[in-house]
């Protein structure tokens, strides 16, 4: 997460930020909520349709048992109470749903009252995380894509009804950064309980942000505006500071914002304003006739509990104290799903700082066929100097691709240690031919040590440690 | 919950409900939908307190279904039978607005 805006300041003095977001959260079954249609991205338009889906006369939806399960988890995960939850049909008229109303849970969700703690510690309230449907996906001709001028609307039913869940936080983050941090530990939540494949780029977590402004000491809630269109972590940023900002101007000139929903438009870097909300507010909810209620058993519930993955935040604890390092030091670890790998490797006696420099630096494509015995190991020959970092690296992304004994692997590669006295000789001999640049070397000019480690490098085909060169270098230098 | 309803509601809901009424249709609508909310109104009168909150009349709870996927109806013949298709797709006249 490097972006500009972090360090910056977004806001003028006297002013913060409240940010509540909503994300639509795709389950991983495969079918729909509702109805035995594939739930599968990318497949040709209107190809996993049926009588339920579109809304025909006669039909009859009958909940899936993996969504149902799923939505469960997710409310677990997020500490949420799971309780008995009713259908509910939200009505309105929009092509994207067929049957002119999308089936929701409104009065009583299944789960209510979570919370995520962030990396730092921070905790935000989830209000609810509800079951619901999918809408098809609209592509409007001409207008130049814009839907404002368009000249008619297409329309794809693969997606209505797949199963959603949505996440509702509390107005709780005060910085995008915040934001951010609660969307990552979100996907990582849906990701350690398999959920969701949470790919905010194909859609199936989208995000939706609620920002208002006020005076800071202030516990108002001013009029706020829900952006949407943002498919992307970098993006909810950027949409959040640009909204905010302007907030603040409407406000700082006598004006003030409306209550809307916005698209953020990612080439201009702003937000537009889309449908004005009390147009649409009007929804007429109602319990659906078709569904009955979903009522969880306290065997469903101390099962999913039973069965529950580590989570990130336990994950990071874990490393962290495994590691003796700062949890902020196991985001990338834990991103990779490598903490496991790292606390097995660590336990096995490898060097934690070695481990975690490892895990950071040299197996960002995963463990792939490493196992923490074999890490353990290449990590004690690295330490011990049988091997120079350059060879460690060359023999890991070995132990990655297939996997194996690291001892075996260094050997067949032809890496034996150099041993010192061949370096002392090679390093005499260049400084035989090169007396221009030790000269230089003696004199302090630093950058000609490379010279030297590059020569040495040439030589032993990269077999000989760059550190112990250097130190041989900085000895005779002294000597 | 009183039996009364004003014409603005009427109209109101009529309009949600993307239907357009005339004068005389909105008065009659009126008329006959305070009718309608009077009769429900009677449930005002009787004791509930101790009744729960039903959303259903049946007695059932988590009817449910196997995540197994069941063939789909063919697109062409779905398409067929629309007032216009485009592209594999559904054509509508240009949707005003965003999705809500």
């Amino acid at each position: 997460m490097s972006d500009t805006t972090e360090t910056k300041q977004v806001l003028p003095d006297g002013w913060e930020m409240v940010i509540g977001l909503e994300v639509h959260v795709e389950l991983a079954t495969k079918t729909k909520l509702f109805c035995g249609c594939a739930n599968h991205f990318g497949d040709e338009p209107n190809t996993n349709i049926c009588p339920t889906c579109l809304g025909l006369p006669g039909s009859l939806p009958v909940p899936n048992e993996q969504a149902v399960h799923f939505a469960m988890v997710l409310g677990r995960a997020l500490g949420c109470s799971v309780e008995p939850g009713i259908f509910a049909r939200k009505n309105y008229f929009y092509p994207d749903m067929p049957k002119d109303y999308q089936t929701t849970q409104y009065e009583e969700p299944t789960n209510e009252h979570g919370a995520i703690t962030l990396p730092d510690g921070r905790v935000i309230a989830i209000e609810r995380a509800h079951i619901e449907e999918d809408t098809g996906k609209s592509t409007h001709l001409g207008g130049g894509g814009r839907i404002h001028d368009a000249t008619a609307t297409l329309v794809d039913y693969n997606r209505a009804g797949v199963p959603l869940v949505e996440v509702v936080s509390g107005p709780e983050m005060r910085n995008a950064d915040e934001a951010r941090a609660y969307v990552a530990e979100l996907r990582d939540i849906l990701l350690a309980t398999g959920v969701s494949d949470a790919r905010m780029e194909e859609g199936s977590m989208r995000v939706d942000a609620n920002v208002s402004v006020r005076p800071v000491g202030s516990d108002e809630l001013r009029t706020r505006c829900e952006i949407k269109n943002i498919n992307s972590l970098r993006s909810l940023g950027r949409a959040i500071n640009y909204e905010a900002r302007r907030h603040v101007d409407l406000w700082t000139n006598s004006d003030q914002p409306n209550q809307e929903t916005r698209h953020w438009d990612e080439e201009g870097g702003r937000t537009t304003p889309g449908r004005s909300k009390e147009d649409a507010e009007d929804y007429r909810y109602f319990a659906c006739p078709d569904l009955p209620p979903l009522v969880p058993t306290a065997e469903t519930i101390a099962g999913i509990d039973e069965s529950m993955p580590a989570l990130p935040a336990a994950r990071r604890a874990a490393l962290a104290a495994a590691a003796g390092v700062g949890e902020a030091d196991t985001l990338l670890a834990i991103e990779r799903g490598l903490d496991g790998l790292a606390c097995e490797t660590i336990a096995a006696g490898g060097d934690a700082t070695a481990v975690m420099k490892h895990v950071d630096q040299n197996l960002a494509e995963g463990q792939g066929e490493l196992t923490a015995a074999s890490f353990a190991a290449l990590v004690s020959m690295e330490a011990d100097g049988a091997l120079s970092s350059t060879q460690v690296k060359t023999v890991l992304a070995e132990l990655v691709a297939n996997g194996g004994e690291p001892a075996a692997i260094a050997e067949s590669m032809g890496f034996e240690a150099m041993d010192t006295g061949e370096l002392d000789g090679l390093l005499d001999q260049l400084i035989g031919d090169n007396p221009d640049e030790w000269g230089r070397f003696l004199e302090g000019d630093n950058k000609v040590q490379g010279f030297f480690v590059g020569q040495i490098m040439k030589a032993t085909q990269g077999k000989a440690d760059g550190k112990i060169v250097n130190q041989l270098m900085r000895q005779r230098a002294q000597g | 919950m009183s039996g009364e309803i004003s014409r603005d509601e009427v109209a109101h809901v009529a309009s949600l409900a993307r239907l357009s009424v005339t004068d005389d249709e909105l008065t009659t609508f009126t008329d006959q939908l305070c009718v309608v909310l009077e009769t429900a109104a009677q449930l005002n009168a009787l004791d509930l307190d101790d009744v729960e909150p039903m959303a259903q009349p049946y007695p059932l709870a988590n009817v449910l279904r196997v995540d197994e996927i069941v063939p789909s109806l063919d697109r062409d013949e779905v398409l067929s039978q629309a007032p216009a298709a485009e592209e594999g797709r559904f054509r509508v006249p240009p949707a005003l607005g965003e999705a809500p």
